[in-house]
C-alpha cells in the first residue's frame, strides 16, 4: 500500500539557516499522526513544505510524496491539482482564515464547486446551495440556512472553524491536515470542534496530520506522534508509548508543562 | 450604555446624509449633462443677446463676450466633465490596476523595477504628464486630453493596488484558498479584487475629481477640448479677460468644478460603508 503523505529527509532552509532538519514520517489512509512540538519549531511549515506552499525565501529539500507526486521541486500548476483534492488544510485563526468580504456560504461552495468540477461532475446553482447547506449540517452548524448568508464577523470563534472545517471538508480530501484547529478557541469550544473532527476524520475515513505544541489534545485524537523541536525530530512512535515513557527530554518537558497546566486548571476548578 | 452604541445611530445618519448629498450633487450633474444630448435653452454657438449681460430669467447666467448664453455652455460643461472623469479613471484603473496587480505578483527585482518607476512618475504633478502626452500627440481634442489624463492616473493606482494588493496577499484567507486547490487567476477576481476594491473605488472618486480639474486646467491652457463642446476650464478661460465687468464667468466654472468633486466623493464614500459588511454592521 503506497502512502497517502510520506517525508523523507524533509528540510526547509531560510539562505542556509535549516528551520526544518531530516523530517521522515508517512500516513497512510485512515492513519492519524500528531506532529507536536512547541510555538516555532517548524511544525507549520511542514505542512507548507508537504503542500509546495512554502513562503518565498524558504526552500525545501529531500522528499515529500503526496498522493504518489514527489512535492519538492513540482511546479505549481502540477501541485494545484493535488491540493484541494488529496489534501487539505486548516488552520490556527478561524477568522483570518476567512475572506471577511465573503458570505460563508459562498466560501464553502468554493472549493466544493471545484472539486465537483475536477470530478467530472459539476453542479452550480440549487444543488450547489444544497451541498454547502448539507455541509454546514454536517459541521454541526445550527440553522444552516441563515449562516450560510453570514460574513465571518458576524459568527463566533467555533462557528467560524467549523465553516473552516466545512471548506476542508468540500475538498473530499484523502488526508487533512489540521494546524492547531484549536488554539485560538477557549476550552469548551476547543473540545467540541476536537470531538467533531474526530467524528468527522473516522466516518470519512480520511488521514490526518494533526499539528498541535498541546500535548493532551494530541493524545487524544491520533495514533502516533513525531515531536519535533527546532526541526529536529527529536521523538517519534506510538501514542502511548511516547506519551507514556518518553525518551527524550524534551518530550518529558512538553508533558511536565502539560500536567502543571491541567493541575493548575483542576486546582481552579 | 456603552458609548459605541450611543454614538452608532448618530454615525449612521451622517453617514446616509453624506451619501445622499453625494447622490443629489453627482444626480444633478448627470441629469443636465443627459439633458443636454436631447435639449439646450439656447445654440452654445450662436449670439442669443447682447454681449456680457448681467443674470436675467433669459439668460440665467448671462452671456459671455461673443453674447453667447453662458447657462448653455455650463450645462455643455458637466456632460464634458463627467465625460472626461468617467473616461479618464477607466482608463487610468485599467491600467493602474492591471500593473498594480502585476507588480504585486512579480519576482522582487521586477516588483522593485516598477515601484521605482511609479514613485518617480508619481513626482510628477498629475497635469504636467497629462500635458506632455497631448503634446506627443499631434491634435488637441477631448479624447486626447481623457487618454493623457488616464495615463497619468494610472501611475497613481498602480502604486496603490500594488501596496493593497501585497497587503491581501499575505492573508491567511490567500493562503487557505491556494491549500484547497484555487488558481491564481480565481484568487485575484474572487479575494484580492473585492478586499482592495473598498479603498481602491474612495481613490478613484478622488481622482474623478483630480481629472475635472486637471482637464479644466488643460483647456484653460488651450490644450483641451475646442469649443463649441467647451469645458468649464475653457468657459473659464474665455471669461478671464472680462471678469470684473462679468464675473459670474469665471465664479459659476469654479462651483460647478467644486461641486461635482466633492459629491463624487460623497457618494464613493457612502457607497463604499453600503458595500462593506464589516462597516455596515457598525
Ligand atoms: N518566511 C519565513 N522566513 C524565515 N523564517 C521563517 C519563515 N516562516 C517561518 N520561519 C521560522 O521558521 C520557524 C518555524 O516556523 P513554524 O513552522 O511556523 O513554527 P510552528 O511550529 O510554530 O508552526 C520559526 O522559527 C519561524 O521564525
Ligand atoms: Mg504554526
Amino acid at each position: 500500500m503506497t502512502a497517502l503523505l510520506s517525508l523523507e529527509n524533509l528540510s526547509v532552509h531560510a539562505g542556509s539557516k535549516p528551520l526544518v532538519s531530516n523530517l521522515s514520517f508517512s500516513l497512510n489512509r485512515g492513519e492519524r499522526l500528531g506532529l507536536i512540538g512547541e510555538s516555532g519549531s517548524g511544525k507549520s511549515l511542514t505542512s507548507l513544505a508537504a503542500t509546495g506552499l512554502l513562503p518565498a525565501g524558504l526552500s525545501a529539500s529531500g522528499s515529500a510524496i503526496l498522493a504518489g507526486k514527489q512535492v519538492i521541486g513540482a511546479p505549481d500548476r502540477e501541485l494545484n491539482q493535488l491540493r484541494g483534492t488529496a489534501v487539505a488544510i486548516i488552520f490556527q485563526e478561524p477568522l483570518t482564515a476567512l475572506d471577511p468580504l465573503m458570505r460563508v456560504g459562498k466560501q464553502v461552495a468554493e472549493p466544493l464547486a471545484r472539486r465537483a468540477q475536477r470530478d467530472g461532475t459539476p453542479f452550480s446553482g440549487t444543488a450547489l446551495d444544497q451541498a454547502v447547506l448539507a455541509l454546514l449540517d454536517e459541521v454541526a452548524l445550527p440553522d444552516p440556512q441563515r449562516i450560510a448568508k453570514s460574513y465571518p464577523h458576524e459568527l463566533s470563534g467555533g462557528q467560524r472553524q467549523r465553516i473552516a472545517i466545512a471548506m476542508a471538508l468540500a475538498c473530499k480530501p484523502d488526508l487533512l491536515i489540521a494546524d492547531e484547529p484549536t488554539t485560538a478557541l477557549d476550552v469548551t469550544t476547543q473540545a467540541e470542534i476536537l470531538s467533531l473532527l474526530d467524528r468527522l476524520v473516522r466516518t470519512r475515513n480520511m488521514a490526518l496530520l494533526f499539528i498541535s505544541h498541546d500535548l493532551p489534545v494530541v493524545a487524544n485524537t491520533v495514533e502516533s506522534v513525531v515531536v519535533l523541536r527546532q526541526g529536529e525530530t527529536v521523538e517519534t512512535g506510538n501514542v502511548a508509548d511516547v506519551f507514556g515513557n518518553p525518551r527524550h527530554d524534551y518530550t518529558k518537558s512538553l508533558l511536565a508543562a502539560a500536567r502543571r497546566l491541567d493541575d493548575a486548571m483542576e486546582g481552579r476548578a | 450604555m456603552s458609548s459605541a452604541t450611543m454614538t452608532a445611530p448618530a454615525d449612521k445618519k451622517s453617514h446616509s446624509l453624506a451619501l445622499m448629498a453625494g447622490i443629489l450633487l453627482v444626480g444633478l450633474h448627470v441629469a443636465i449633462g443627459l439633458l443636454t444630448l436631447v435639449w439646450l435653452p439656447y445654440d452654445p454657438t450662436a449670439m442669443a443677446g447682447g454681449r456680457l449681460e448681467g443674470p436675467s430669467l433669459l439668460h440665467w447666467l448671462g452671456t459671455d463676450r461673443l453674447g453667447r448664453d453662458l447657462f448653455t455652455q455650463m450645462m455643455i460643461g458637466s456632460r464634458i466633465a463627467l465625460i472626461v472623469g468617467v473616461g479618464a479613471v477607466a482608463i487610468g484603473a485599467v491600467i493602474g490596476v492591471t500593473l498594480g496587480l502585476l507588480a504585486a505578483f512579480a519576482s522582487k527585482w521586477l516588483d522593485d523595477a516598477l515601484a521605482a518607476t511609479l514613485d518617480i512618475l508619481i513626482a510628477f504633478p498629475t497635469l504636467l504628464i497629462a500635458m506632455l502626452v497631448v503634446a506627443a500627440s499631434d491634435t488637441a481634442n477631448l479624447w486626447s486630453a481623457i487618454v493623457a489624463l488616464g495615463i497619468a492616473l494610472s501611475a497613481i493606482v498602480a502604486r496603490l493596488t500594488r501596496i493593497l494588493a501585497k497587503r491581501v496577499l499575505v492573508m491567511d484567507y490567500i493562503t487557505a484558498a491556494r491549500t484547497s486547490g484555487s488558481s491564481w487567476p480565481k484568487i485575484v477576481a474572487i479575494h484580492i479584487l473585492p478586499n482592495i476594491w473598498p479603498t481602491l473605488s474612495v481613490n478613484f472618486a478622488l481622482q474623478f475629481g483630480l481629472a475635472v480639474i486637471a482637464e479644466a486646467s488643460l483647456s484653460y491652457l488651450g490644450l483641451g477640448a475646442p469649443p463649441p463642446n467647451a469645458s468649464w476650464g475653457r468657459i473659464l478661460q474665455e471669461a478671464q479677460g472680462t471678469v470684473y465687468t462679468a464675473p459670474l464667468g469665471a465664479i459659476a466654472p469654479g462651483i460647478a468644478l467644486v461641486s461635482l468633486a466633492i459629491g463624487v466623493n460623497l457618494l464613493a464614500d457612502g457607497l463604499r460603508d453600503a458595500i462593506d459588511p464589516t462597516r455596515r454592521a457598525r
